[in-house]
Parts: structure tokens; sequence; C-alpha cells
């Protein structure tokens, strides 16, 4: 089998399980305890959150940790509409192709919280430009949520520039890095963002833990009640084995990152050229050049995505279709929909993503695969 | 060994049919269809319900295979829920399932296995299959007379015989229990439920009325010498041989004995008037791919849950058509149902009651 779905999840760096051991067999001291295994606990909590707010420039205490990044998500968006509703009837804006959970947690704060919701429109290629920034913001507006790297189509929004105009404004600007952290720089001072998204598992980290970055100062109303841990936003034990193995992962994520992208990009443009010339009637999703250095995404005329991912999976490629859905509904996702275009085409997603041990040979072989299977699959149609 | 598709549905009885093969050494695959129902509906149909998909998955986890859904909604509108409108619109009594079967788990599903490398595709049916000599797949009776699920399969041609493996019809259903329990595999068979999938459990008259009103309008009753005796509500809302909600006052009880979709009609008798002894079907499937040459002796099921009935059965001469005689008169012979053909325990075809 040949995994070419890094995007959807990495395996776990053995460097990473080896950091996380001690916390799983001995140290299983509760860290809001008062004696010495509670105290060694919160020293490997409080080191972890050391290393990740010097990945991201802040403070320690600015990182709040989560179960997962969609967590981390729906505390942003939750938390600080909700706190800010308590002034007047906020807005909350939103790119049009974020990920379920921030934009089902838009819709659940519309529907239920008296929030009101404004969608930002992406361009052609997924991106939400400062234009459209521009003209969506508005007095009422308290929070604009949009991420740094799409996970389906791989564009990168210019969130410097967009979190830029929010801040002059008075805006709070969140920031979904689940799927870029992997790669790209995520320096909440370069980016200017108060609020930033983190999942583990996208960069060799566990599954099962993730964290938010919450500036000094912002006003959130708290997810988990309880007694009082992560600055009282999120209640509940920490995990710390899986803090430390997250810290470990980011900071390897951190070092190694010029390197991991040298190693995916030539991979990446690799697919995209051979596909975009190979198979006929297809088409390169996303920026093409402003996209994560480890994700090529397709769409291909007259093909049913799933079936295409069946035929991958058979023939033992494990692969990704922006309806990444196993109940077989071929629908094409808010992204792929946002981009515009026709349905002959939505419906054929394909997205194939690098990691670090993704190899030459492996792509040739998906290469060569890849044409006789979306034929395949168009004959099926 | 060979590499055969499943056709999956979470049931008791497909999960055995996959766990046999996995055992006799084939590389297997499962899938599930994912079926059309209404809009809002679409978690209801029976045939592929989140609960049933969930439950196919975690077979295919147990026995180690691949699983894989496939979306057969649009195509799944287009013929089968078509045809079951089309066939009520003629005042006849459509059985979809023999059309799904034909077009959509026998084509569909089928090309989809065959482009992912299958030699085989199985299903849980209880009906058994038998090389002849010369080459032929013979369709028979399952073992399990009481389960036996030949006559929906009677549709299917010597190509499609060709690839397909029927395990379980070659057990009883209490030896089928047992082995799903060996090999710990959830043995609550959903509810055997008689209404099609796509009804998503609604009543099919309301499913017409929605899709079709035109084609359900209330009309005459007459007797068969054309006198008014009383209104209908609709023909589809009618089955032949039924006495129930007629609404009619009359010395003698009286059945619905025929529809007239042509002039919106519904005709009643007396109990002496229904029943047939002769019926003719069209669009006549035989198994072999070639019809009898000769008139035959055969049980013949008007129904799928009918007893056979014994008759003499006469191919037409283009084989398209045939022409039953029944022993013994049939209350129950519906226009839309498929006759099928049996000696003894082979299938030898069927058609559409004309």
């Amino acid at each position: 089998m040949i995994y070419l779905d890094y995007a959807a999840t990495t395996p776990l760096d053995p460097r990473v399980l080896d950091a996380m051991m001690p916390y799983l067999r001995d140290s299983f001291g509760n860290p809001s305890s008062v004696h010495r295994d509670g105290q060694r606990a919160e020293a490997a909590l409080d080191t972890a959150r050391e290393t990740i707010a010097s990945v991201l420039n802040c403070r320690a205490e600015e990182i709040i940790f989560t179960s997962c990044g969609s967590e981390s998500d729906n505390l942003a968006l939750r938390g600080v509409m909700l706190a800010a509703r308590e002034k007047k009837r906020p807005w909350l804006l939103v790119s049009r192709a974020e990920h379920h959970a921030v934009s089902k947690t838009a819709e659940q704060l519309e529907r239920y919280f008296n929030v009101d919701v404004e969608w930002l429109p992406v361009d052609a290629h997924g991106r939400v430009t400062p234009d459209a920034m521009r003209r969506a913001v508005c007095d009422g507006t308290a929070l604009a949520s949009v991420m740094l790297a799409n996970n389906e189509i791989g564009t990168l929004n210019p969130v410097a520039e967009l979190a830029a105009i929010c801040r002059t404004r008075g805006i709070l600007f969140h920031t979904d890095a689940v799927q870029a952290a992997a790669y790209l720089d995520v320096d909440v001072e370069r980016l200017g963002v108060e609020l930033l998204s983190l999942g583990a598992h996208k960069f060799y980290g566990p599954k099962g833990v993730g964290a938010l970055y919450v500036r000094q100062g912002t006003d959130l109303v708290p997810h988990l009640t309880g007694g009082g841990q992560e600055s009282g936003l999120r209640a509940g034990t920490q995990n710390v084995a899986y803090i430390v193995g997250f810290a470990r992962a980011l900071q390897l994520a951190q070092e190694e990152r010029a390197a991991r992208v040298a190693h995916v990009q030539p991979l990446r443009d690799q697919i995209i050229g051979r596909v975009l010339e190979a198979i006929p009637d297809s088409q390169l999703t996303g920026h093409p050049e402003q996209r994560l250095p480890n994700h090529a995404s397709f769409v291909f005329k007259d093909v049913d995505g799933n079936l295409l991912l069946q035929l991958l999976d058979a023939a033992g490629f494990a692969c990704s279709s922006g309806s990444a859905c196993k109940t077989g509904n071929p629908e094409p996702s808010e992204a792929i929909t946002a981009l515009g275009l026709p349905r002959a085409w939505s419906l054929g997603s394909l997205r194939v993503t690098l990691g670090k041990d993704s190899t030459p040979e492996q792509v040739d072989s998906f290469l060569l695969f890849l044409p006789s299977l979306v034929e395949k699959a168009r004959t099926l149609k | 060994m060979s590499k055969v598709v499943v056709a999956m549905s979470g049931g008791v009885d497909s999960s055995v049919a996959a766990a046999l093969l996995k055992q006799q050494g084939h590389e297997v695959i499962g899938m599930m269809l994912r079926l059309w129902s209404e809009p809002g509906r679409e978690d209801s149909n029976r045939c592929c319900t989140p609960d049933s998909m969930a439950q196919a998955r975690r077979v295919a986890a147990k026995l180690d295979i691949p699983f894989y859904v496939v979306d057969a909604k649009d195509v799944f509108r287009e013929t089968v829920v078509q045809y079951f409108l089309d066939g009520y619109a003629r005042g006849e009594t459509p059985n979809p399932c023999l059309l799904c079967n034909r077009q959509i788990r026998w084509t569909f599903l089928l090309d989809h296995a065959l482009a992912l490398g299958a030699d085989f595709m199985a299903t849980g049916h209880y009906a058994r299959t038998q090389k002849t000599e010369h080459g032929k797949i013979k369709l028979l009776r399952a073992v399990d007379d009481a389960k036996d699920q030949s006559y929906i399969l009677h549709v299917l041609t010597q190509e499609k015989l060709q690839r397909a493996l029927f395990p379980v019809g070659e057990y009883p259903k209490a030896e089928i229990r047992r082995i799903a329990e060996s090999f710990s595999l959830p043995t609550a068979a959903r509810k055997d439920s008689q209404d099609l999938c796509f009804l998503a459990g609604d009543d099919y008259r309301r499913f017409l009325a929605r899709h079709t009103p035109q084609i359900n309008q209330p009309g005459n009753i007459e007797t068969r010498d054309g006198k008014i005796i009383g209104r209908h509500s609709g023909l589809a809302n009618y089955t032949i041989g039924q006495r129930k909600g007629l609404n009619l006052s009359s010395p003698l009880p009286l059945y619905v004995i025929a529809k007239h979709a042509g002039r919106n009609l519904l005709i009643v008798g007396a109990a002496g008037e229904l029943g047939l002894d002769e019926l003719t079907a069209r669009g006549v499937h035989w198994v072999s791919g070639d019809a009898p040459a000769e008139s035959f002796r055969a049980a013949v099921k008007i129904r799928y849950t009918a007893r056979p009935l014994t008759a003499q059965v006469t191919p037409h001469a283009d084989g398209s058509r045939a022409t039953v005689k029944l022993d013994v008169p049939a209350r129950d012979v519906t226009a839309g149902q498929a006759a099928v053909f049996y000696v003894n325990d082979e299938v030898l075809g069927g058609g559409i009651i004309a």
C-alpha cells in the first residue's frame, strides 16, 4: 500500500513516541496535584507549553491545550462570539471554504446563539482576497476566521494581510492552521492573529491532541467548565503524554521544515505536471503557486470521485477526495463548490498529499497507474 | 482462489456470504449500494440506512476485508423508481425489485466489481447455481425452500450468472445463523419487510400521490357488464382479489377482478368471477438464453411469496412471450408481477404478467 493521504493524517514519528513513553508508563501524575508526581506532570506540561510557544512566538500562557484541531476551532469561534454577544449582537465573518469545524460552528452560532454570520467569498483558487475582506468587514464584526491553508485544495490564504485589515478596525482574527503547521511558518506575530488552531496528528504527532493560541487580553467564554485548567478556558485533566508528544512533533516540524519542504515540493510538482499532461479533462484545484508544498488536488470531468478512490485503493494507493465521505455520497464539499466548477467537474475530485516518507518511486508508481484508473472510472460513469 | 466482491447489506446473510468466501481462501471485497430515497428520507432507505452501513462496515472490519460504498442514487431513481411509477400509470402492480436486481445490483454494481478486478460477485440471496457440462449455468432453488429467493433472480442472464455466487443458498437458514455465530458476526436480521426500500417506511399510495398525482384519479367502479355501481379513489389503491374497502352496497360480497387503466375503471365481480386459469407473460427471460422448443409442465410462482402453482407453459414463437395455463384458477393473478417457471428445482425463466 502506498500512502498518499498525509493531509488526512500522518504516522507517529518514533522520536515523538519516545518522548511520550515516560508519561504513558511511569509519570502518571495529575498536573493539578500538589505532590511530587503531580509536579512532575505539571513540569512536563509547562515544558511542552513553552516549546510550542517558542515555535508560535508567543507566551506560554497563551497556549490552550484541547483534544484536537476541531475543538480548537470550536473554542475560538464560540468562545469569542459568546463573549462579544455580551455587549451587542455581533457579526462573525467566515470564509466559504473553511473546514467544517469552523463552518458548522458558525452555522450553529447563527441558528441558536443570536450571532449574525457573513460568508466571505473566495476566488477561483479558493482564496479570500484582501478586497473581499475590506468589503465584508463592518462595525459590528467581532471576529473573522480564515484558514491559513485549505485542507482540500491546498490553497494558502494571505492571512497576514487579511489580519492586518481586521486589526486596524479592532476586529479579532482567527486562523485555522491545522493543515498548514506541518509546512508553514506559524509565527503569530508575523501573521498578526489573535487566535490560531493546531492539531498534532497532521505533523507526525498523536491524534487526540490540539491547541488554540489565544492572544493575551482576548475575551473568551470558557468552553468546558470545571476545574479551571488551561487558564479557565478548557477544564479537564490534561492529556500529558499526548501534549508532550504534540510539543515534540511541532518542534521537529520547525527544525526540519526546510528539509521537509525541499523533499515534498519537487514530488508535488511532478504529480501536478504529469497529471495535467497525461489525463485529458483534468484540472488543478486551488492555487497553482500559493499552495501547500505537499499538496496536489485535482478535478476530473465525468468521474465519480468516490469510485476513483475505490479503484485507487484496490490498486494499492491511499488517496482522498474533496468529499471525504465513506457513505458513498458523491456531493462535492463546500470548498470544491465554492470554486464555482460545473457539476460534471466538481464530483470528480482527488487529493494527493505527500509526507516526509514519500519516495520518488512511490510517486512514479502512482503516476503510472492513475491515468488508466481515471479512464476506467469514466467508462463506469 | 479468486477475487470476489460481496454485495453487503449489514444483515446476517450477506455477512455470512462474505465470511464463507473468505474462509474458502478467496480475496474478498465488500461493497454496498447507496440507493435513492426522497429528499429528507435518504437515511431511511431500508437497503442502505446509516445503521446497516455501519453494520456492514463492522462486519468487513471483523473479516479484515476492504469495504466500499457505491453511489447509485441517480441510476436507481431513473430506472427502478421510474419503472415503479410507470407500472402504476399503466394500472399494473409492478415489482421494482426485479428491475433493481437486473439493472442496479447485477449491472451497475457488477460493473463496479469487475472494474476493481473481481472475478465474481456474490450476494446473500438464497438461491443456487449449477454448471452444466456445456458450460451453461442453471439457476436453482435454495436448499432452504422457505427462504428461497430464486424468484427475484430469474432475470439474470448467462453472462451475469457466470459471475454470480450465492454462498448461503447451499445452507438452511438455521445453519447460516450458526455460521454467523461461529464467526462472531452479528446475527440479528433486520425485520423482513415487504415494503419497497425507497418508500422509506411510507405508504406507496402517498408516495404515488406525491410523485405522479395525475395517475391515481378517482373513477367509476363497474361490473363486468358495464353497470356503474360506485366510485373508486384511484386504481393504484386497489389490488386484484381485494374485497374490503370498496364501500359498495351489494347483497353478495364483491371483489376487485380487473383494472382498466385506459378508462380508469375498477371492475368488480362476485367470488365466482374472480380467478384466472390462463395468463400471458411478456418480456419473458429464459435463464438458459433460449426458449424451450416445446410446451412444458412447470410449477409457476405468480408473486414473490406465492406458493407455486402447477401449470402448462407454452412459449410463443419468438420466445419473448409465454402462455401459462394454470391447472387450478388463481385469484390473485396480478398484472405487473412476474410469473416465474420452475421445473423441479430449476428456474427456467419468467416474465411479467400482462
